[in-house]
Parts: structure tokens; C-alpha cells; sequence
């Protein structure tokens, strides 16, 4: 038996396959384990933002200064490497603490100010985007041999694809985060929060502390995500990954989760990423479309995907309605 | 009648009044010759000119913007929407057509766009944030099938004297966005319009049953803001002479929603004013104006704006009005603000 609460992750799911023969069927090399393994590489830091993502719009909110945390991330770590002989592995801890904090502060202030998420959350954008400005302009190199450790660490799978680590913590964070959501008290209040606040609260989820702890979560996350872009190109650039943000949301609505929040899954976001990544390896493939076409395509699909929930949330309230027999206004 | 809403409007835009001369007073301090200007070459020069010529994108977009988020929305496709409209200008006019043409088509673009907008908050129910966002993910990929993936330059001198030229030697764009502003304010208070958004913003459910035909009306205002921005696009394409898809009006956005924001409307919807929102663009430019001048590096402008959006936030929020309520209800001699004589505030009453 279908729910239909599960039917817009079945649906991203059946795109993803019907989306992934079609080009397997047109250019049978993308099959390969090769690009399945770059499809985790390069989609890494997108996927672990992401997560955050999921967290915060299944509250009912929005997190729009994520591209900004993983800019300054990255900068912050160039920095560091090269102004001071401080390890990496400390430095990670460092930024991540930072990340998380700001985070939650951004939470705090939404909870106690009582103001919109969006607004808040545009703030951080700009403030997390100006310190990464003050700290270098320039794109600052990283050069260190324990950067090179972590960037040869991969597993060779058959067919030539090399699995790396950056995306294997990406897949991790994917399982943490589910669990987190489906498993454990902290993600039930999630979708509590999600599914109405003044419920929520009457129920007796500790509001703030859910709050904070999303907005902390997808600070964090977007952390660990500068980390990995750090990795990922070696180096901290505070112009880098404008408008991750969005492709983050898109790739969570494409996920099957619902906008207005309480519902959806963590999983699916994973397809959500899957998918994005599979226009753009498509358009590679292909090599005489433009690039912007991936813009295009994603939005379509976004487009689709509101529609597909409007239908549903639709359908619901028509069904309710008729179970009750209460003829609502409007 | 018309004094008391002259008094009114002036109540209402003190704040952002005050704050843009502190910020112009700042400008001068760090640059004396600031309010100096001259005529040369058939047209003014100053830093104060320069103030509102390069405010002019930002102060176009949040006339569209204050109705959209009156009504409880918000339009975050707008810098995607100039894109696209730069574009459509830019290459109607390579093609050979007249720079009236362009701009002609220019607005029509942004008419679709904001009537596509309209219709998924309207008709389709879809929050204004998520509906938007299509757009403003597809709208510059849009823009590249447009420009087929150049920056379009053009030489048409029509077209660029909507950027670059002047009026009786003020700018060009200055003349469109004080008038444009004045415009769309005298319409929508001389008439019931402005009273139809603000109770759509406060109660869309109440308005309708109130006989209020909100889907029209929304439908109307995301078109007003899809008109609004690419007329900005014209002007920003007009002013460096070509349209750049990747880059025209990114982040503009923001911008236009933090000077409604400044400008003392709440995102919440409901009250709304216009004048108050241009004098927020007026700000943001302001401000933007004194790091240049004071040779602090440029990247310090970010900063400064988050933390001006964080001042306003503290002020705004309910809770710290409701704090302050209360600081002032348990004070010991409760002396509420009577400067404003007691008749105006019935009759204030009278007219809600």
C-alpha cells in the first residue's frame, strides 16, 4: 500500500532511474563506475549541505546562508594553513565549532526575535559572505602534504572508478542524517515543528531547542561541506559557490519534500543530488549543449515537483473534507 | 485632509529619514566636497547625483518589491527577471530594431515573467518565497538562450540614453525612478488600491470574504514588480552598454528586499510605504557610498549590511516591541506619546 506521503519520493525515485537509463541508453559509457564515482565526487559538498537543508525546510524553514558558510569555510582554512602551523585536523575542528555557532545563533535569533527564517538567515548570507571578503580577496592556495594524504585516499573499484573520500563522507552523512531524522527523538520534533508550531509546542516539543539544533545542524553541515570544497579544489576562493544555497533547496524539493514542512525524507534529497548531477554529466556527455541549460532543466524540474506537491496537498484536503463531511469556507 | 497626510506620510518616514541623513552627514565627513555639485557638459555632476544614479536599479526594483511584500509575499526573481529583460533589449535592438521597440519588448518580458509569478501565487496556492524561486533558479539560463550565451553590446544611442543620457541634465535613470515612484504612490493612496494590498497582506482569507478580488489583485502586484524589474534591467543593460546574462542585477534582489525592509514595512505584510522604501534604496546606496569615499576596502560592505539588517531585525521583531511596551506600561509615570494632538489620532481611528 502506497501512502501518499511517500509517493513524491517514489516519484524523484522513478526519475532518477527512468532519467538514468535514458542516458545510459543514449551513451551507454555513463553506466560506467567511473562516473558514478564522479557523480559522488563532484557532488560531495552539495549533497552534505544539503542534509542541513533537509532538516531546516522539514522544520518549515529556510536557510539561505549556507553557500556563503562554505565560502568562508574554505577561505578561513586557506588562511590558517598558510599564515600559521596549525594541523589540518585541528583547523577542521576550529571551523566547525565557528560554523556550528554561527549556525546557532541564527537559530536563537529566530526563535527569541520571532522573526521569518528568510530574513535571518539572508543576514548570515551577507555576514558569513563579508568575513570570508575580509579574510582574503584573493583565492588563497592550500599547499600542506596532509591536504594530499586525504585527496589519495580512494577505493578503485572495478572499471576504473575511484570512490574518494570526500564522496563516501558525503554517503556517511546521508546515513547519519536519516537515522537522525526517522530514528530518534530530536527528528520527531523536527517534523513536529514542521507540521505547525503551535501544535508543536502544545504537544511539548522544546521549541528553542529544536530550533537552535536545526539551525545548528545546517551551520554545521555547511561547515563540513567547506571542508570537503576545500578538498575538493584545494584551495579557498570568497567568491566561491555563489548560490549553493539554492541548488541545495532545489535539489531537497526535487527530493519529494514539502516546502511548507512535516514532510518528507532524507533519502530522497540523496535522488534529489543524483538527479542534478545527472543533467549536468548529461550535458558533458552530450557536449553541444550549453551549460546553462542545467539552470533551465532544474528549474523545470522544480517546477514540476511544486506541482506534483500542490496536487497532493490538494488531493489530501479534498479527502479530509469529504471524511468529515464539513463544508469549509473557500 | 491634505496637510493631515502630509503630516502622516512625514510621521511615518522620520525614521528613515533620520537615518539617511546620518548616513549622508557620514559621507560628508569623510569626503567635504560630497554635497558639491556642478554642471558640466549639459548635465550635473556630484557625488550627491551619483547617490541616486546608481541607487536607480535598486529603488525601481523595491517599487514592485513594497507592493509585493504588502500583500505578504516576496519576489525573489526579480534580478533574474532584469537579466532576462537586459537581454530581450539588448538583442532586439542588434537585430535592428528602435530602441522603443526594445524597450517595448524589454517590458513585455517582464510582464510575462511576473505574470507567470503571479499566476503560481494566485491561482496555483504556491508559497510566494518557492514560486519565485523557479524563476530566479531558470530566469538567468533563460537570459543565456536569449543572448545565446554572449554579453550582447550594443551601440544604439536610444537605448543607451536611457542609462547613460540626461533629462534637462539630470539622469536619465533618476527622472524614470522618482517619477516612476511617485506614480505608483500617488496610485495606489488617491485611490482604494493601496487599502486593497495592505488587507490582502493582513487577511487574504477576510479580504476575499470581504468581496476583495485578491487573485486579480496579486496577479496585478507580481506583474507591477516584473514591470518594475526589467525596466531596471533596461537601465542597468542602457548603462554599461550590453547585456550580461551571468551578471546583471545578481544580488539585486536582496538589495531591494532589505531597503523595503529599512524602509519600516513589515515582511509580514499589511502597511506599506513606498516613499519609505525608496528612502531605504536611497540608504543602502548611501551607505555603500561612504565605504567607497572613506577608502575602507569594498569588502566591508557586506558586513556593514548584515549588520544593518541585524539592527533593524532587534527593532523590528515583536518581541522587543513588546518588551518595550512593557518597559514603558510599568514605568512610573506612564506618559505616552502626546506630541501628536489627540483629534489627529481619532480621526486616524475614524478612517481605519
Amino acid at each position: 500500500m502506497i501512502r501518499s506521503t511517500h509517493l513524491p519520493l517514489i516519484v524523484t525515485l522513478v526519475t532518477f532511474v527512468l532519467a538514468f537509463a535514458l542516458c545510459g541508453s543514449q551513451y551507454p559509457s555513463i553506466l560506467s563506475t567511473r562516473v558514478v564515482a564522479n557523480l559522488l565526487t563532484d557532488n560531495a559538498f552539495l549533497g552534505i549541505v544539503a542534509v542541513g537543508m533537509t532538516f531546516v525546510i522539514l522544520s518549515g524553514g529556510i536557510d539561505l546562508s549556507v553557500g556563503s558558510v562554505i565560502a568562508f569555510t574554505g577561505v578561513l582554512l586557506a588562511v590558517i594553513l598558510r599564515d600559521t602551523s596549525m594541523h589540518p585536523l585541528t583547523a577542521f575542528a576550529l571551523a566547525l565549532v565557528i560554523t556550528t555557532a554561527f549556525g546557532a545563533a541564527m537559530g536563537a535569533t529566530i526563535h527569541y526575535l520571532e522573526m521569518p527564517p528568510f530574513i535571518v538567515t539572508l543576514a548570515g548570507m551577507f555576514l558569513a559572505r563579508g568575513a570570508a571578503y575580509v579574510l582574503s580577496t584573493d583565492s588563497v592556495p592550500i599547499d600542506h602534504a596532509f591536504y594530499d594524504t586525504l585527496q589519495g585516499i580512494y577505493w578503485k573499484a572495478a572499471g576504473g572508478g575511484r570512490f574518494r573520500l570526500i564522496g563516501g563522507l558525503m554517503v556517511v552523512t546521508f546515513i547519519v542524517g536519516a537515522v537522525v531524522a526517522h530514528r530518534t527523538r530530536f527528528g520527531q520534533n523536527v517534523y513536529a515543528l514542521g507540521g505547525g508550531a503551535q501544535t508543536a509546542k502544545l504537544m511539548g516539543v522544546p521549541l528553542a531547542q529544536t530550533t537552535i539544533g536545526i539551525y545548528a545542524i545546517s551551520g554545521g553541515l555547511a561547515g563540513l561541506a567547506g571542508i570537503v570544497f576545500s578538498l575538493y579544489t584545494s584551495a579557498g576562493y570568497s567568491l566561491a559557490t555563489v548560490g549553493v544555497e539554492l541548488d541545495a533547496i532545489a535539489a531537497v524539493v526535487i527530493g519529494g519534500t514539502l516546502l511548507s514542512g512535516g514532510y518528507g525524507f532524507v533519502a530522497g534529497t540523496f535522488f534529489g543530488i543524483l538527479i542534478m548531477g545527472l543533467i549536468q554529466t548529461y550535458i558533458v556527455f552530450d557536449g553541444t549543449l550549453s551549460s546553462w541549460w542545467t539552470k533551465i532543466v532544474i528549474g523545470m524540474l522544480l517546477f514540476a515537483f511544486i506541482l506534483l506537491q500542490k496536487g497532493l496537498t490538494w488531493a489530501t484536503t479534498v479527502r479530509k473534507r469529504r471524511a468529515t463531511g464539513s463544508a469549509a469556507l473557500s | 485632509m491634505m496637510a493631515g497626510a502630509v503630516q502622516g506620510l512625514l510621521k511615518r518616514i522620520m525614521p528613515q529619514l533620520v537615518i539617511l541623513a546620518a548616513a549622508l552627514l557620514l559621507n560628508f565627513i569623510v569626503f567635504p566636497d560630497f554635497f558639491h555639485v556642478d554642471f558640466r557638459n549639459g548635465r550635473l555632476f556630484g557625488n550627491i547625483i551619483d547617490v541616486l544614479n546608481r541607487g536607480a536599479p535598486t529603488a525601481l526594483l523595491c517599487i514592485g518589491m513594497t507592493l509585493v511584500i504588502a500583500t505578504r509575499g516576496i519576489d525573489l526573481s526579480v534580478g533574474a527577471v532584469m537579466a532576462i529583460a537586459g537581454a530581450t533589449a539588448a538583442s532586439l535592438v542588434v537585430d535592428g530594431h528602435g530602441w522603443f521597440t526594445a524597450l517595448i519588448g524589454a517590458l513585455a518580458t517582464g510582464a510575462i515573467c511576473g505574470f507567470w509569478n503571479g499566476i503560481l501565487v494566485a491561482v496555483l496556492r504556491i508559497q510566494p518565497i518557492v514560486a519565485t524561486l523557479v524563476l530566479m533558479v531558470a530566469g538567468r539560463g533563460v537570459a543565456q538562450l536569449i543572448t545565446e550565451g554572449t554579453i550582447l553590446t550594443f551601440l544604439n544611442p536610444g537605448l543607451i540614453r536611457l542609462g547613460a543620457g540626461t533629462i534637462l541634465g539630470i539622469p536619465t535613470a533618476i527622472v524614470i525612478w522618482i517619477c516612476l515612484g511617485a506614480f505608483v504612490a500617488f496610485a495606489v493612496r488617491r485611490t482604494a488600491l493601496g487599502m486593497l494590498i495592505e488587507s490582502i497582506g493582513i487577511n487574504e482569507a477576510s479580504s476575499r470574504l470581504a468581496g476583495i478580488n485578491s487573485r486579480v489583485l496579486l496577479v496585478c502586484v507580481y506583474l507591477v514588480s516584473g514591470l518594475c524589474a526589467a525596466l531596471a534591467g533596461v537601465i542597468v543593460a542602457a548603462d554599461i552598454k550590453g547585456a550580461d546574462a551571468n551578471n546583471a542585477g545578481l544580488w539585486l534582489e536582496l538589495d531591494a528586499i532589505l531597503a523595503v525592509v529599512i524602509g519600516g514595512n513589515s515582511l509580514l505584510g499589511g502597511r506599506f510605504s513606498i516613499v519609505a522604501s525608496l528612502i531605504g534604496a536611497l540608504i543602502i546606496q548611501s551607505v555603500n557610498s561612504v565605504i567607497l569615499l572613506s577608502g575602507m576596502p569594498p569588502e566591508f560592505n557586506l558586513v556593514i549590511k548584515a549588520i544593518l539588517i541585524l539592527g533593524i531585525l532587534v527593532i523590528q521583531s515583536p518581541k522587543v516591541s513588546y518588551i518595550w511596551y512593557m518597559l514603558r506600561a510599568s514605568g512610573p509615570q506612564p506618559q505616552p506619546d502626546r506630541k501628536t494632538p489627540r483629534p489627529h489620532r481619532a480621526t486616524e481611528e475614524k478612517t481605519q
